[in-house]
């Protein structure tokens, strides 16, 4: 530690060349938090469902593919199963398809699921006494200028009503707020009532797209997700049940190997950056030679020398590093706060900090190796006469 | 002290106004555009005093390279990380869209439910899909039938061989005369599926990708036990799926005697307007009408768009980091040359030879850097194939395709980190005074 002030005021003897070389890791480090947090979203949600007390079951092949409502009762009667709720995915259109948002049909005791969105009382009696029903997000309602008493037409990508039309209106009775001011990006949706929904539907009638459950204790979260599978097994309907994360994990993973893909560009990434910082250290070193033997002249060991330039090598990356991590942190909470979980993203927590300083030090060591040696090795006479 | 901090300031602006207008430049010309620029600066460096100077400035900075060639290796390493990762993923994207792209026609023509803009979505009665195939501007074979096929998308999960997950497979029924309609598609091992029986033929992409699809291996679809009887090669986005006889898909996912879509053939590209204004105006259906050309499309749009982004903001991180190593390396062979710079400058060569030797010495380190990243990436991904979640939710097989303009677009990359990496040197280079550049050791 005592030698920190030497260290540090080798590493910036040439003040440009340490800043760019700094700001090269820095890039380098960034890119590897942003990809290490989608990477760990993944790895994370394919964990197993214990400890979770919220999940999802929908059909085993496709979640295109609907279930039918008759299973109701029976998940219903599963032990370990506090409350159960459905819904379909409507997929309607607002004006116009650039207009997106997420739309589901749904029954009347879903919000009692989500506590995390706040409904108020009365518009939660509202939402079950009025079958053209409607809630939606603060956000979306904010987004169209929508109020409570508003009309809102949907034009059906899916689900034509029973008299062939494409248009659907709903009468909007509530507003939900996001109870957690970050999660303002879940304060997009549009839900509206289920038995309408299946009574005026032209096909499909009788099903659901998705059940969620509640289950009284996380510790039977794994029971009862197998008891529900073995309810459908060698049905024309089988189910699997998983968290809400797992699921879209699922669904996100389908689009590619997130792992090969992340694994392949970190690669590269890493390869060029050993490369150039291993250059500017040998640089660093060679103008550097005399004194580092003036070093070793007044009494410094071949190790403290080897030592003091390791050091350095890894205090840059360290420093380069560290920065970039911490503004990939704040891209990632951005990122998050604006699309929600769309985009699977972890934060950049204390597993990724951990690899992140992990590499660093790892690769200050590959780089700093050649020149800490060549300092080691110099003798005196040599480097002091400039041979 | 005020006015030279503020000049430096001044050109240092100049300078980045420079250089962002040049990356401009570079990012938007064409070929040719750019051609025309460097035969111009080769007609420039052998007709006028100046580009004599220049080049012979350049040649003794290459000739020197060798010297330093682990900082030169820098740029072009640095560079061709960049270049390759770019490459890989537009390759990929590119790749996605033309196989969409070629399994569409314009003179083919899909039928659906008004408002399902994907197959998966749509759902047409029989009457409907009768009706539109009778339209006149359908085209009709020898026996005076419209060469029409309904069909219906259904969903099978067959294991990967990439990691044994499952993945969804699209299973595609096809009415009789879908082997008219698609004449490229051609039986490659086995047979067709017989009409009426659980027999399906597997595409090319499919049985590379998914696991228990050989000839003769059965599978389960909704409860029921199907054989795969042949394997077929359409060239496009139908080799990701399974085809079978759309009546039995119908009866084993209970569909009755509804599909989900019609594709005809046309009696020509032109014919396609009459033929949507006609089943448009027609009040017995509600159906939308597109050419199977836009209808894939539009399919490939959005995640081809995701995938370029996703390159491009990767690319552009990689790039800062590959700026700041040539702009290194750059400044550290403009001070071992300070010396030889300042001779040249006392002996009458002006500055604007040094700037040009600087900049053309980084812009070949970074061109030869592009060239090796381009070509890595060609090596490894080019007809590399994978898979990815298309439109209905079923897996698309594709290969990668580094093309030329995928490769241009690598280099023109190249070209402009190289640029901004020499820039800052070569005005260093420039300004460094004489007097005190002889007198360095």
């Amino acid at each position: 530690m005592k030698y920190l002030q030497l260290i540090w005021t080798a590493m910036f003897r040439s003040k440009t060349r340490t800043i760019f070389t700094l700001l090269s890791v820095l890039a380098a480090f960034l890119l590897f938090g942003l990809l290490d947090s989608v990477r760990s979203a993944f790895a994370n949600a394919a964990t197993s469902v214990a400890g979770v007390d919220r999940l999802m079951t929908v059909s085993k092949i496709s979640f295109t593919l609907s279930l039918p409502k008759s299973l109701l009762p029976r998940i219903e009667a599963l032990p370990g199963v506090a409350k159960v709720t459905y819904a379909n995915w409507f997929g309607g259109i607002y004006q116009d398809p650039k207009n997106f948002f997420p739309n589901e049909a749904v029954a009347d005791n879903f919000f009692d699921l989500y506590p995390e969105w706040r409904l108020s009382q009365a518009e939660r009696t509202a939402f079950g006494n009025t079958r053209t029903g409607a809630v939606v997000g603060e956000s979306l309602a904010k987004k169209f200028h929508w109020k409570l008493g508003d009309k809102i037409p949907l034009q059906a990508t899916i689900y034509p009503q029973k008299n062939g039309g494409n248009n659907w209106t709903f009468d909007l009775v509530g507003i939900y707020r996001a109870a957690d001011p970050k999660r303002k990006s879940e304060e997009n949706l549009l839900f509206f009532n289920w038995d309408y929904f299946d009574e005026a539907r032209a096909f499909g009638n009788g099903n659901v797209g998705w059940y969620v459950l509640k289950v009284t204790d996380r510790k039977l979260a794994q029971q009862v997700a197998q008891a529900l599978d073995a309810l459908s097994t060698n049905s024309d309907h089988e189910t699997k049940t998983q968290t809400e994360q797992a699921f879209n994990a699922a669904f996100v993973g389908q689009y590619g190997d997130i792992g090969l893909i992340v694994g392949a560009i970190m690669g590269a990434v890493f390869f060029t950056l050993i490369l150039l910082t291993g250059n500017t250290m040998a640089q660093a070193v060679r103008e550097r030679i005399p004194e580092l033997a003036v070093l070793k002249t007044i009494g410094f060991s071949n190790h403290s020398v080897l030592g003091l330039v390791l050091a350095e090598s890894v205090l840059l990356i360290l420093l380069g590093g560290a920065i970039g991590l911490v503004l990939a942190g704040v891209v990632v909470d951005a990122v998050r706060a604006a699309v929600g979980t769309a985009v699977p993203m972890t934060r950049v927590g204390a597993a990724i900090w951990l690899r992140g300083v992990g590499l660093m030090i790892l690769i200050g060591l590959i780089v700093g190796a050649l020149p800490a040696r060549r300092g080691m090795r110099l003798r005196i006479v040599d480097a002091l006469a400039g041979r | 002290m005020g006015q030279p901090r503020m000049r430096s300031l001044g050109s240092l602006i100049g300078s980045l106004i420079t250089a962002a207008g040049a990356i401009a430049v570079l990012v938007l010309a064409p070929w040719w555009l750019l051609l025309a620029a460097v035969l111009l600066l080769a007609l420039w460096t052998m007709v006028t005093r100046i580009g004599r100077q220049a080049w012979s400035v350049t040649e003794v900075g290459l000739a020197t390279i060798p010297q330093r060639l682990g900082a030169s290796s820098v740029v072009v390493v640095g560079i061709a990380g960049v270049v390759a990762v770019l490459v890989a993923l537009l390759a990929m994207a590119a790749g996605f869209e033309a196989t969409l792209k070629q399994s569409g026609t314009n003179d083919t023509a899909i039928v659906m439910r008004a408002g399902a803009h994907t197959e998966i979505n749509s759902v047409l009665d029989h009457d409907s899909a009768g009706l539109v195939a009778q339209a006149p501007q359908v085209l009709r074979n020898e026996q005076g039938q419209p060469i029409a096929s309904p069909e219906l998308v259904v969903v099978a999960s067959l294991p990967k061989k990439s990691n044994g997950l499952d993945a969804n497979v699209e299973v595609r029924g096809v009415g009789e005369r879908a082997w008219s309609l698609r004449p490229e598609v051609r039986i490659i091992a086995g047979r067709k599926f017989g009409p009426g029986l659980r027999e399906l033929i597997v595409g090319k992409g499919a049985r590379e990708q998914f696991s228990g699809v050989d000839l003769g291996s059965t599978l389960r679809l909704n409860g029921q036990t199907w054989t795969v009887v042949g394997a077929f090669d359409s060239g496009d986005a139908h080799n990701s799926e399974l085809w079978a006889d759309t009546d039995v898909v119908a009866a084993t996912y209970r569909r009755g005697s509804s599909t989900a879509s019609v594709t005809v053939r046309l009696t020509g590209a032109d014919a396609f307007d009459a033929y949507q204004a006609g089943l448009a105006s027609d009040r017995r259906l509600t159906v939308e009408t597109k050419t199977t050309r836009a209808y894939y499309t539009d399919q490939s749009a959005a995640l081809a768009r995701l995938i370029r982004i996703l390159g491009i903001t990767v690319a552009a991180i990689m790039a800062i980091g590959a700026v700041f190593g040539a702009l290194n390396t750059m400044y550290a062979a403009v001070a071992t040359r300070s010396r030889e710079i300042a001779t040249l400058r006392a002996i009458g060569f002006r500055a604007v030879p040094v700037i040009v030797s600087v900049l053309l010495e980084t812009m070949l380190l970074a061109l030869l850097g592009g060239a090796l990243g381009a070509a890595l990436s060609w090596v490894i991904f080019n007809h590399y194939t994978v898979s990815t979640l298309g439109s209905n939710f079923t897996e698309v097989v594709f290969a990668f395709q580094v093309s030329p303009p995928v490769l241009w677009t690598g280099l023109k990359w190249a070209l402009a980190i190289g640029l901004i990496g020499g820039l800052f040197p070569a005005l260093r280079a420039a300004r460094l005074p004489v007097t005190a550049g002889l007198r360095e050791l």
